[in-house]
């Protein structure tokens, strides 16, 4: 099987034709992108103040993947960055909840994260208008970090 | 895993996790021998022979809060269910390399997904880390070098909106190229 691989990777090599003529013209897309994001005054920094900012964290493990969380992350980040709202959306592993996947943490500044379970576009959608603009606590948070109340 | 997409995603969170600062993904596509191989490689800290003679076993997994680990497993099954193969090399502190070869012909092969947005949350969310993408399909190639990219763009993350929407239309654009190429040979004969 080995072989048979060597021998469809070494034709594959001989014949190679790279679209030179494309390459270059992305090339120039891309230098022609640079000047205009270098030409917008205020380059942020995310990393420089994360406390600051809301923080969305995705899990991305093999149970998470197989139940949509890249349609979810995308989603997240497209739709904070469409309305304006600084906040640092990053990947994380399991949680543990595999029955609830896609599941996502949000941390607002200065408060406890909570975690949400079964969050497709539509149910992310609720929690950025509800949760993360206004602070409203929406349906599916995970019990994760909860205190009891004689503790 | 609905689709190969999918997989790469999920293979590539094994190099991530493996601290990996350059990860290589290569699609090669034979249309005549009706066969496509997947190869992942990366520069992390590999695993030592007793891992790596676990790791197609669906309950061995060096996370502490689950006792699956399916990815790897996953991967296998689907390639093998085509009549294809699945091999992974590793050295301790050299790197891990995974290949999978699907027979494209047999009815279980599953479809390639949207290669575009896999990459897009790969780099979005690891901006420092070197990915490189190619895709051979016959004579035509489409190659995609984060660590070019950076080199051009200079002080701008490669995290940001707008070269994340370049690159996905850059991958989506050349990858469609490749396909169409292919369907009017077919139309052809």
């Amino acid at each position: 099987m080995r072989s048979t691989n060597n021998k469809i990777l070494n034709k594959q090599i001989r014949e190679l034709k790279i679209k030179k003529m494309d390459k270059i013209k992305n090339l120039a897309d891309l230098r022609d992108l640079k000047e205009k994001l270098q030409s917008k005054t205020k380059l942020r920094d995310k990393s420089e103040s994360p406390e600051q900012m809301v923080q969305v964290k995705v899990a991305m493990a093999t149970c998470c993947i197989a139940s949509g969380s890249r349609e979810t992350m995308n989603y997240i980040a497209d739709e904070l960055n469409k309305r304006n709202i600084d906040a640092v959306v990053t990947q994380t592993g399991c949680m543990g909840y595999c029955y609830a996947e896609p599941t996502v943490e949000v941390t607002l500044p200065g408060k406890e994260p909570v975690v949400f379970g079964y969050v497709n576009p539509a149910k992310a959608d609720e929690i950025i208008e509800k949760y993360i603009k206004g602070g409203a606590l929406v349906e599916g948070i995970i019990p994760v970090n909860y205190q009891k109340i004689d503790q | 895993m609905k689709d190969l997409s999918y997989h790469i995603l999920d293979i590539v969170q094994n190099s991530l996790q493996a601290g990996a600062s350059t990860v290589c993904i290569e699609m090669t596509e034979d249309t005549e021998e009706r066969m496509l191989i997947l190869n992942i490689s990366d520069n992390g800290h590999g695993m030592n022979a007793n891992e790596l003679k676990l790791v197609t076993d669906p309950f061995f997994t060096s996370s502490e809060k689950k006792k699956v680990g399916l990815g790897i497993p996953l991967l296998k099954q689907n390639a093998e269910l085509t009549g294809g193969n699945f091999s992974i090399i590793s050295r301790r502190g050299k790197g891990t390399e995974v290949s999978a070869c699907f027979r494209t012909g047999s009815v279980d092969m599953i479809p390639q997904g949207n290669i575009a947005s896999t990459m897009r949350l790969l780099i979005g969310s690891n901006p420092d880390v070197d990915f490189r993408y190619s895709h051979c399909k016959d004579n035509n190639v489409v190659e995609l070098d984060t660590a070019e990219i950076r080199k051009e763009l200079g002080n701008i993350s490669l995290g940001c909106k707008e070269v994340l929407d370049f690159i996905s239309d850059f991958l989506n654009t050349g990858l469609k190229d490749i396909s169409v190429d292919n369907n009017y040979a077919i139309n052809e004969q």
